[in-house]
């Protein structure tokens, strides 16, 4: 760790007078095993490094990366940032972060039971979740079932004082199912996230991959019209990550959000409470500082259906006259940061998923969505995608349905939410999901 | 050019080393990566940067385990200690020495580069960018947002396997792409444009920057007079070479060997079979010179070719990778492809396209009462094992009377891949490729084409919110 702080220091150490230079250090090393019938097919154990520079100088901003740690390689990378940021056009706002003075929450994002796994131990894991998958239903095969798990560290020093480090650890364990029956062919998909390996759910990630895929065997089409639907937790998810775009501060700052003049407005339907919370351990993509080394913190995004704020990283806060909110997130060292939300969850609500499927006269279970990077604009807030799921009629679930698409509007989608869910789910994801009740959405089946 | 990186002596050595537990089979992959970038936002060139990667990815194949190392160490004592855990990880089997003679393979070059992007000054990059940013919002005040840019790779690869084989490749990439925000009364709508190839910065001598920046303006303002999409099923037709990525998606990863073998395929075993419409002949050619996917080895070091999947509506090919290939007894067929040097190869597309028919474009709106014309496609994805597929419409237009009437707002159009390839009942004469694509599959993303006539699927799915 101290290594990868001594490399960023100096390279931030050469800044030249006029200049901000940022030196962003990762190392990592990820083990991954897939296992087919009983037999592991693939195993991949790989250790990879990199830098990533970005200087800016008279509002110009250069980039430049390397995938190694040389010693030969990083003053190279600095003088190619240093080439690069002549040709960029002169932003009176652009700058790296300054320290400014928010405390880091500690967090536990390193668990030691990782580093002590065996490989037998995690070949074992798999083999387990292929097994447990198969024995849950005679018409399910597993066309794959995987271990993975990751470990980095990551350190970014500036010539502003910022110098900040971390480290963290994750690992998952995956299965896709097939399910046969009359000659169809339905596919399903469970996973299970953690830290320690020996706690993750398997059994829940197979009971999961074997129920998706059988009960859409023999589903049709549903009739079109306008209807309730409800999310399962795992597309709320995705439909949170598509609502961050229109919060994401840079896009408000240059005109590109469909909420960009309606703060403090009523956007959404009193039941949703919006936080983008990174200080929450329990979240997937948890972490004590963001990309631009100031310290994580949660934000009130939307409040009782309120727009409260906006997420900004640096640059977006000095666009718009606000300062950061620790939002700026960055994919690695081959890329320079930008802004986002890190880790959104929904406040709850106090009935179960069963409960509001029970209040639902005529609607759909949405269990999986299709094409969401296709079908939805941000922009303009238009919204359609595939979908799978069940009829829901007077109250229960009835016979599965797919190929056929929701379509709305973002805005109306955040209007139209008639309920929450209590089931509150940690995923893989910038968000965590839950059950959502939405009320008059377009189904185009037949 | 096919020169390899790493001293072929060192890497007989490696290889040896990797078998050197008893393994059948392995493979040393070594890449070397440059990549620029310079993007414009907000009437600015926000940021320009430049970046390499460059390591081995080590490959050892026993019985049916593959084991994988990869290292950004290309000395020969990083590439053993790669080799040695690739081996480890493929355990098994008996030990023994193996000597590794490797023949170097002639070059296939199918992509020649007359102007290497790199000899390109970037301030000149910078001045197409600031051209497109004008272009775009010249004499257009609804316009109020424009982003632009341009990006150029230069990849070597160097493959060699204990079977011998030593081959090279250099794949030069150009892109250019530009988007735009209209604002009205309805709010706001967006417009794209991007093109891109395998191909040097005589790119740019088939494109001005300004006409794309121009018409990805033009597409947002059409767009903010749009009206919702219908809801329901109903003919759609797809212009010419806006399309290709419904083959992409429809059948063509239904194709790849992987999947099939593992009976995740609605085409599993239908090799010889009427699959399509007679209209319909798939086509994926690797060799496509200057296209978007084109290459001139497969990533297992195989020569790019070119491969009949459906001919007249039959079945006649899947696509192949090493491993399967081998494991079937089929040759392969140069679509075994991978992200990176940190990436197992496996079954991809390349360019992938349908032939023309014989059709007048024109004819086909005219024969078509009601229905809607897509002009630009989004990207799409599919359940291979039913063949449900989506894909979004970026720009549309309601038919009405065998004439092109309103635009509609943007949604997705959703269908079984099967059904769709039965229901092709007119194909038009006017083939092009489209805009270039990555294809992403378990999670990596590699470059692809794609093509077609305009045609007409007798009935799609339209997601949108009208009645």
């Amino acid at each position: 760790m101290s290594e990868l702080l001594e490399i960023a220091d100096r390279i931030a150490a050469q800044a030249r007078p006029g200049e901000q230079v940022e030196a962003y250090v990762s190392r990592g090393t990820e083990t991954s095993v897939r296992v087919y019938r009983g037999e592991v097919e693939q195993f991949t154990s790989a250790q990879s490094e990199g830098v990533g520079v970005r200087i800016i100088r008279d509002g110009r901003t250069g980039f430049a990366y390397a995938g190694t740690l040389d010693s030969g390689v990083l003053n190279e990378v600095l003088a190619d940032a240093r080439d690069n940021v002549t040709f960029g056009t002169p932003d009176e706002y652009a700058a790296l972060a300054s320290p400014d003075g928010v405390a880091v929450r500690p967090q536990s994002l390193w668990d030691e039971r990782l580093e002590q796994c065996s490989t037998e131990d995690k070949v074992r894991l798999a083999l387990d979740l292929e097994r447990m998958t198969l024995a849950g239903d005679p018409r399910i095969r597993v066309d794959s079932a995987d271990y993975a798990d990751g470990a980095g560290e990551a350190a970014v020093v500036t010539s502003t004082g910022i110098r900040s480090s971390g480290r963290e650890n994750g690992c998952y364990v995956s299965v896709s199912t097939l399910a046969d029956e009359n000659g169809e062919t339905m596919t399903g998909f469970g996973f299970a996230v953690g830290r320690d390996p020996f706690a993750l759910d398997s059994a829940k990630a197979a009971k999961e991959a074997v129920e998706r895929a059988t009960r859409l065997l023999g589903a049709g089409k549903p009739a079109s019209r306008r209807t309730t639907v409800v999310l399962d937790p795992y597309v709320t998810a995705q439909f949170l990550g598509v609502i961050s775009s229109t919060v994401n501060g840079e896009a408000v700052a240059k005109g590109r959000s469909l909420f960009k003049d309606r703060l403090g407005d009523l956007v959404a339907s009193p039941l949703i409470t919006l936080v983008d919370d990174p200080t929450d351990s329990r979240a997937y993509t948890a972490t004590e500082v963001d990309g631009e080394g100031l310290a994580a913190r949660r934000n009130l995004i939307v409040e009782g259906g309120r727009l409260n704020q906006f997420v900004h990283s640096s640059y977006s806060a000095r666009r718009v006259g606000t300062v950061s909110t620790g939002n700026a997130v960055r994919g690695g060292f081959r890329g320079s940061p930008g802004c986002g939300c890190m880790a959104m969850q929904l406040v709850p609500g106090n009935r179960s998923p069963e409960e509001l499927i029970a209040s639902v006269d005529d609607g759909v279970l949405i269990q999986m969505v299709q094409g969401l990077h296709s079908g939805v604009n941000p922009v303009s807030g238009d919204f359609s995608t595939g979908a799978s799921g069940l009829t829901i009629r007077n109250g229960s679930l009835a016979e599965p349905v797919r190929e056929f698409t929701i379509a709305s509007t973002l805005q109306r989608m955040l209007m139209d939410v008639a309920a929450l869910g209590n089931d509150l789910e940690w995923l893989p994801m910038r968000a965590t999901g839950l059950s959502m009740v939405i009320h008059d959405v377009t189904v185009s089946g037949t | 050019m096919a020169d390899p990186f790493i001293d072929p002596d060192v890497v007989s050595r490696v290889l040896a080393g990797a078998v050197g537990t008893g393994a059948e089979f392995a493979e040393v992959y070594a890449e070397d990566r440059r990549v620029t970038g310079l993007s414009l936002d907000d009437g600015k060139v926000e940021q320009v940067s430049s970046g390499r990667d460059r390591g081995a990815g080590i490959r050892v194949v026993n019985g049916e385990t593959t084991g994988f190392a990869y290292t950004a160490d290309l000395s020969e004592a990083g590439l053993l200690a790669a080799a040695r855990a690739a081996a480890s990880a493929a355990a098994g089997g008996q030990g023994g020495v193996r000597n590794v003679g490797l023949v170097q393979s002639p070059a296939h070059i199918v992509s020649p580069i007359s102007v290497y992007p790199d000899t390109i000054a970037k301030a000149t990059k910078v001045e197409m960018l600031l051209r497109a940013n004008d272009a775009a919002r010249s004499g257009n005040p609804a316009i109020v947002q424009v982003s632009a840019g341009i990006g150029d790779s230069r990849r070597r690869i160097m493959v060699a396997n204990t079977d011998g084989l030593l081959a090279g490749d250099e794949q030069v990439r150009v892109n250019f792409r530009v988007s735009a925000v209209a604002s009205g009364d309805t709010g706001m709508q967006t417009g794209v444009r991007s093109i891109g190839g395998t191909i040097g910065f005589e790119l740019f001598d088939q494109h001005d920057v300004s006409d794309l920046a121009r018409g990805a303006a033009e597409q947002a303002l059409t767009k903010l007079r749009a009206r919702p999409a219908p809801s329901g099923s109903m003919p759609v037709v797809i212009k010419c070479g806006t399309g290709g990525v419904l083959f992409h998606e429809a059948c063509g990863h239904g194709l790849e060997a992987d999947l099939v073998s593992k009976g995740a395929s609605v085409y599993a075993g239908r090799r010889g079979e009427l699959v399509a419409s007679p209209l319909i002949t798939l086509v994926d050619d690797g060799t496509m010179s200057g296209e978007w996917g084109a290459i001139g080895i497969d990533d297992e070091g195989h020569p790019s070719q070119r491969n009949v999947l459906i001919e007249n509506g039959v079945l006649t090919e899947y696509m192949w990778d090493f491993l399967r290939a081998r494991k079937e007894g089929r040759p392969q067929s140069g679509n075994g492809r991978r992200q990176s040097y940190m990436h197992l190869p496996m079954v991809r597309m390349t360019n992938t396209f349908v032939l023309n028919g014989t059709e007048e474009p024109d004819e086909i709106i005219r024969a078509t009462d009601q229905g809607v014309y897509v002009a630009q496609l989004g990207g799409g994805s599919v359940d291979t094992a039913s063949g449900d597929f989506v894909f979004g419409m970026v720009e549309a237009y309601l038919i009405e009377n065998g004439q092109i009437t309103e635009p509609l707002r943007e949604g997705n159009l959703i269908g079984n891949g099967p059904q769709v390839l039965q229901d092709i009942d007119l194909l038009g004469n006017d083939f092009a490729m489209g805009s270039p694509g990555t294809c992403g599959k378990d999670g990596q993303g590699v470059p692809v084409g794609d093509g077609q006539p305009t045609l007409r699927v007798r009935a799609l799915t339209v997601g949108g919110t009208a009645a």
